[in-house]
């Protein structure tokens, strides 16, 4: 029953917790696990739309929670893949709706039937962000290689210290290897130096991943993106397996080949 | 009944008092527990300030208080304690602790031995953004500071890490304090009524201290 509920936040905004959450969701699924993914960013949800579904909607979390539905009624399975589905937030209600006990009940009616359960955090240090963690085995923490978003990482990583809820994993999201290189960027090391808990994941930034997000396909599911790469191997140490991190610099992309045949001669 | 000696409920103007007496830690609480759900109406609404005296408390478990008093639809805002600890814990959840009333006077603990020292606060973890630590005397952390966290000590400040928050040593106007840290590169440096920030650092970081002398903030390295 450990480790089977991860939540996934991070304080600060926009640094890729809904699109982590999504694509962990799809690559445990796709390796054969049953996944209920839950948007717990209530008037401001995201989840639904990334992974395609938010034409969908019936019920939504707050309905659960206030009685208006059953739990089987809200979750939505997904397009593609059998065994994953969504309980998307309510969008005209805000966090006050929903208290921390009210997560952890609805949480233990789906413990027994999936294997595993990924909540969707929304951004702050207020009631949204305690109503996400309160349920969870097991917290990731989104960060950007980025002074204002690791500083944010650091308050949040201390406020789930201080209640007992970690130890913290950390992902990297959104990292520019050749800005890195300049140093222009904050390496993994730089912010691991500040941050000091556990790396479970580094995503180089990915154009492409904003194509996913229009189409509601997520990146996971393009064999050749190395952002999708990245997600895929976060599930895959999720699930215990030892796997090496990429490495970002090794570029098959269009400039890589470029500079190759270059220094070559053209052979 | 027993129950409610345990537990007085005030209004004040800050908000509703709720004190809970110095028994038994686990006994407190649940007193407290069950007067909260007998009271939960005329509790809603406010913001409720709770006193637990001389009680040491988890942070976890100021949380799960929280938690709960939210089910009732009841927000905790600030923790009032004798406890330094109880208060930390506090701080470190985002919770108040104190509501216009200074921090009582901590009664110092006279030890019996040649050498009188300096009454000193004592942190061995790494200090991570947003807490803050308060203390009429000295402040020693072993461990980092990071940004965002803040240290305002009355005497000196001495950082066995990394330095890189905010401190204000001699906060109430001793101006012979002293800052010193296995790497100073704090966001601010305050001594007394001086303010300072730190510049680009050439070079691999050093034990410096920090002191005004002639009038100027300077850091000094140490030289073995």
């Amino acid at each position: 029953m450990a480790n089977k509920v991860i939540t996934i936040t991070s304080g600060k905004g926009g640094v890729g917790k809904t699109t982590a959450t999504a694509n962990i969701a799809t690559a445990l699924a796709v390796n054969g696990a049953r996944v209920v993914c839950i948007d717990a960013d209530i008037g401001l949800r995201n989840l639904d739309v990334v992974l395609g579904l938010e034409n969908r909607i019936v019920y939504d979390l707050v309905d659960v929670i206030e009685g208006r539905c059953r739990l089987r009624q809200a979750m939505i399975r997904d397009k593609r893949l059998p065994n994953l589905f969504l309980i998307p937030a309510a969008q005209t209600r805000d966090k006050t709706a929903v208290s921390p006990s009210d997560m952890v009940r609805l949480i233990d009616d789906l413990r027994d039937e999936s294997e595993w359960i990924l909540i969707d955090s929304p951004a702050g240090i207020e009631r949204g962000f305690r109503n996400a963690i309160a349920p969870a085995d097991y917290i990731v923490v989104i960060t950007n290689p980025e002074i204002s978003a690791v500083r944010d990482a650091d308050r949040i990583i201390g406020l789930i210290e201080a209640e007992e809820k970690g130890p913290a994993r950390l992902v990297l999201n959104r990292l520019k290897p050749e800005m890195v290189k300049r140093e222009d960027m904050l390496s993994p090391d730089d912010v691991l130096e500040l941050l000091a808990v556990e790396l479970i994941g580094i995503v180089p930034e990915d154009d492409k991943v904003i194509l996913s997000t229009n189409r509601g396909t997520p990146i996971v599911l393009d064999g050749k993106s190395q952002a999708g790469q990245a997600f895929r191997n976060i599930a895959s140490r999720i699930e215990g397996k030892d796997v090496p991190f990429m490495n970002l610099e090794d570029r098959n992309g269009f400039f890589g080949r470029i500079s190759r045949i270059v220094r070559s001669g053209g052979d | 009944m027993d129950e409610h000696a345990k537990v007085k409920i005030k209004g004040i103007r800050e908000g509703l008092l709720i004190t809970v007496r110095d028994d038994d830690w686990p006994d407190a609480k649940a007193a407290l527990q069950e007067q909260i759900k007998e009271q939960s109406e005329f509790l809603q609404g406010g913001r409720l300030i709770l006193d637990v005296g001389n009680h040491n408390i988890r942070a976890a478990e100021l949380g799960q208080l929280r938690d709960m008093l939210t089910d009732d639809g009841l927000a905790l805002w600030a923790i009032l304690s004798n406890s330094q600890i109880t208060q930390q814990n506090a701080q470190s959840l985002g919770l108040a602790t104190q509501i216009n009333k200074p921090i009582p006077e901590r009664t110092a603990h006279s030890i019996d031995t040649a050498l009188t020292g300096e009454e000193a606060v004592l942190v061995r973890r790494t200090l991570r953004s947003g807490f803050s630590i308060k203390n009429t005397g000295h402040v020693v952390v072993i461990g980092d500071v990071n940004p965002g966290c803040e240290i305002v000590a009355g005497g000196d400040i001495v950082v066995w890490g990394h330095l890189r928050g905010m401190v204000h040593a001699g906060a109430e106007g001793n101006q012979n304090a002293v800052v010193c840290a296995m790497d100073l590169a704090p966001t601010q440096l305050r001594i007394s009524d001086h303010i300072a920030t730190t510049p680009k650092r050439r070079g691999k970081p050093q034990p410096e201290m920090a002191r005004i002398v002639d009038g100027q903030v300077v850091a000094i390295p140490w030289k073995p």
